[in-house]
């Protein structure tokens, strides 16, 4: 009898103390949420999102453009990056055996752990340089090429989930095997696939050092590819550094609206991989 | 009547060093029913997917020999391995209708897989087949709803139907039944007496009373080889081989 009494003590005991770990996890991201939406919230109105700041010394104005900036730069980088991932993908699953997709892995692992400022400098290598100027579309390829690995391998993973029994049967129907891959097998990952997408997207939308030598910022609207253009993160950035209370006060404005748009993308990322159907 | 369909001449199937097929000829019936049958890992079910080239996809596997269907070398060069299955049709052990889709797509999803249906023809494939593998009268009020929702038995039916809604002119069977109860099994079993009306039937089975239930010939694989091979009564009641007589009787498998 006290044996079990030991065991209850234990069993207590161990809960309280994983308890106690995720509340040590939650807090500080709890705190950080609540003294930005603190500091964030008073400066929110409609200009902030209507309006581009205004010029040095004025006060109101808002991050219509960076906001504007930073829909467009991941709206660009996912038309680049996504169908590189998704395809890239569906071939390690499909013929995934050989050297070559092993190398293939490897080389995404490694583009994924690249500090974002590097991909940036790249971007700047291959974009910016020879087209001589910061651009819209030097910034989208510079944030392709982070989202590129996070898609290859989430998508690869659902992939693989499918059972192959569903390729055994679309083939044995006479499907080929390229439409078996995209019409059946991508599409029972679909939900997977999204999920990681969103992830991705989410990544990406708070990356600011690789847009700093591409997309470069700009205090008006951009008005093609090639010329630089603002960016949430990057007006964040200049703002909170400048001397300028008012500035300082849109910079917390920015930095709500962007925790807020990235707990969305993580929350809908959650919600959709939750509804898996088959067995 | 008389016949063979499907002619297997001196066909070996390697994976890598593992010699799984060795020399096997057979000749299959238009519209029979030929059973195979042998102990676990004999290679039956190798022999049967060589038929509609399941092993391309396989990267260690090589076959050799001939397969003659209506004539030709299924292994020739140019023959596109595509248009094969949709002679050739196959029904797995376990019931794999896609889960993505509804009944209706399921039926025909040979075609709408392939971008091949005709929007008029749909409806009237999706009624025979189903009326065909004597599912209609159960989901025709549901045609829109989860295949995944039916049962182990209805599941299979559906595959069936989904296999010969692309009309085949073959039907591989491999261990159909393992999967379902004995009600369903039944029911399966009287389904391939019908279908080899229309169509050649090969059935790979590991239940001996299965074999002599369904087929009208039979054919015994021990170990990759094909020991014996004939007439269903004749195997079961007076084999040729010993091998073959110690496997009948239970005496290993």
């Amino acid at each position: 009898m006290q044996n079990l009494h030991l065991r209850h003590f234990k069993s207590y005991t161990a809960t309280a103390l994983m308890l106690l770990a995720t509340l040590i996890v939650l807090t500080p991201l709890c705190l950080i949420f609540i003294h930005i939406l603190k500091m964030g919230f008073s400066s929110l109105s409609l200009d902030f999102f209507t309006q581009i700041p205004k010029p040095t010394g004025e006060s109101g104005g808002g991050m219509a453009n960076g906001l504007f900036g930073s829909a467009l730069l991941i709206l660009l980088a996912s038309c680049l990056g996504l169908p590189i991932g998704v395809l890239g993908a569906v071939y390690l699953t499909e013929f995934g055996g050989g050297r070559l997709a092993t190398a293939i892995r490897f080389s995404a692992d490694v583009l994924a752990g690249i500090p974002s400022i590097i991909t940036g400098m790249v971007a700047y290598t291959l974009l910016v340089l020879p087209m001589k100027g910061f651009s819209t579309l030097a910034g989208a390829v510079a944030l392709s090429l982070i989202m590129i690995p996070i898609v290859l391998r989430t998508t690869e993973e659902q992939l693989k989930m499918v059972p192959g029994t569903l390729r055994e049967a679309s083939l044995a129907l006479g499907v080929p095997l390229w439409r078996t891959s995209l019409k059946v097998i991508l599409k029972s990952a679909g939900k997977g696939v999204v999920t990681g997408i969103l992830l991705a997207i989410a990544r990406v939308a708070g990356e600011t050092a690789p847009l700093l030598f591409t997309a470069l910022g700009n205090q008006f609207w951009s008005r093609k590819l090639t010329e630089p253009i603002a960016a949430l993160p990057l007006q964040i950035f200049s703002f909170a550094i400048a001397p300028y209370e008012d500035w300082h006060k849109l910079a917390w404005a920015g930095a709500l609206v962007l925790v807020v748009i990235m707990f969305g993308l993580n929350l809908g990322a959650r919600l959709l991989g939750r509804q898996k159907k088959y067995s | 009547m008389n016949n063979a369909k499907v002619t297997l001449e001196n066909m070996n199937v390697h994976f890598g060093p593992n010699h799984a097929v060795k020399s096997v000829s057979l000749a299959f019936i238009e519209n029979t029913v030929t059973a195979i049958i042998g102990p676990s890992g004999c290679g039956k079910s190798t022999l049967l997917r060589s038929i509609n080239r399941m092993h391309d996809l396989v990267p260690s596997a090589r076959v050799t020999g001939r397969i003659m269907f209506d004539g030709s070398d299924l292994y020739d060069r140019s023959v596109d391995p595509v248009a094969i299955r949709r002679k050739i049709g196959m029904v797995f052990q376990k019931p794999n209708p896609f889960p993505a889709m509804n009944i209706y797509d399921n039926v025909v999803a040979g075609y709408k897989l392939n971008n091949r249906m005709k929007r008029s023809d749909s409806d009237g494939i999706v009624e025979t087949s189903l009326k065909r593998v004597a599912l209609w009268d159960e989901v025709k009020d549901r045609l829109r709803t989860s295949a995944m929702d039916l049962s182990g038995g209805q599941q299979q039916r559906l595959c069936i139907a989904r296999t010969i809604a692309v009309q085949p002119e073959v039907i591989l069977m491999d261990e159909p039944c393992s999967a379902l109860d004995p009600i369903a099994t039944l029911k399966i079993e009287e389904l391939v007496e019908e279908l080899k009306e229309r169509y050649t039937i090969i059935i790979v089975t590991h239940n001996m009373q299965q074999a002599a239930r369904v087929s009208d010939s039979t054919a015994f694989m021990y170990m990759g080889e094909m020991i014996e091979s004939g007439p269903t009564k004749k195997i079961f009641t007076t084999p040729e081989k010993k091998q073959t007589e110690d496997y009948i009787t239970g005496r290993f498998g």
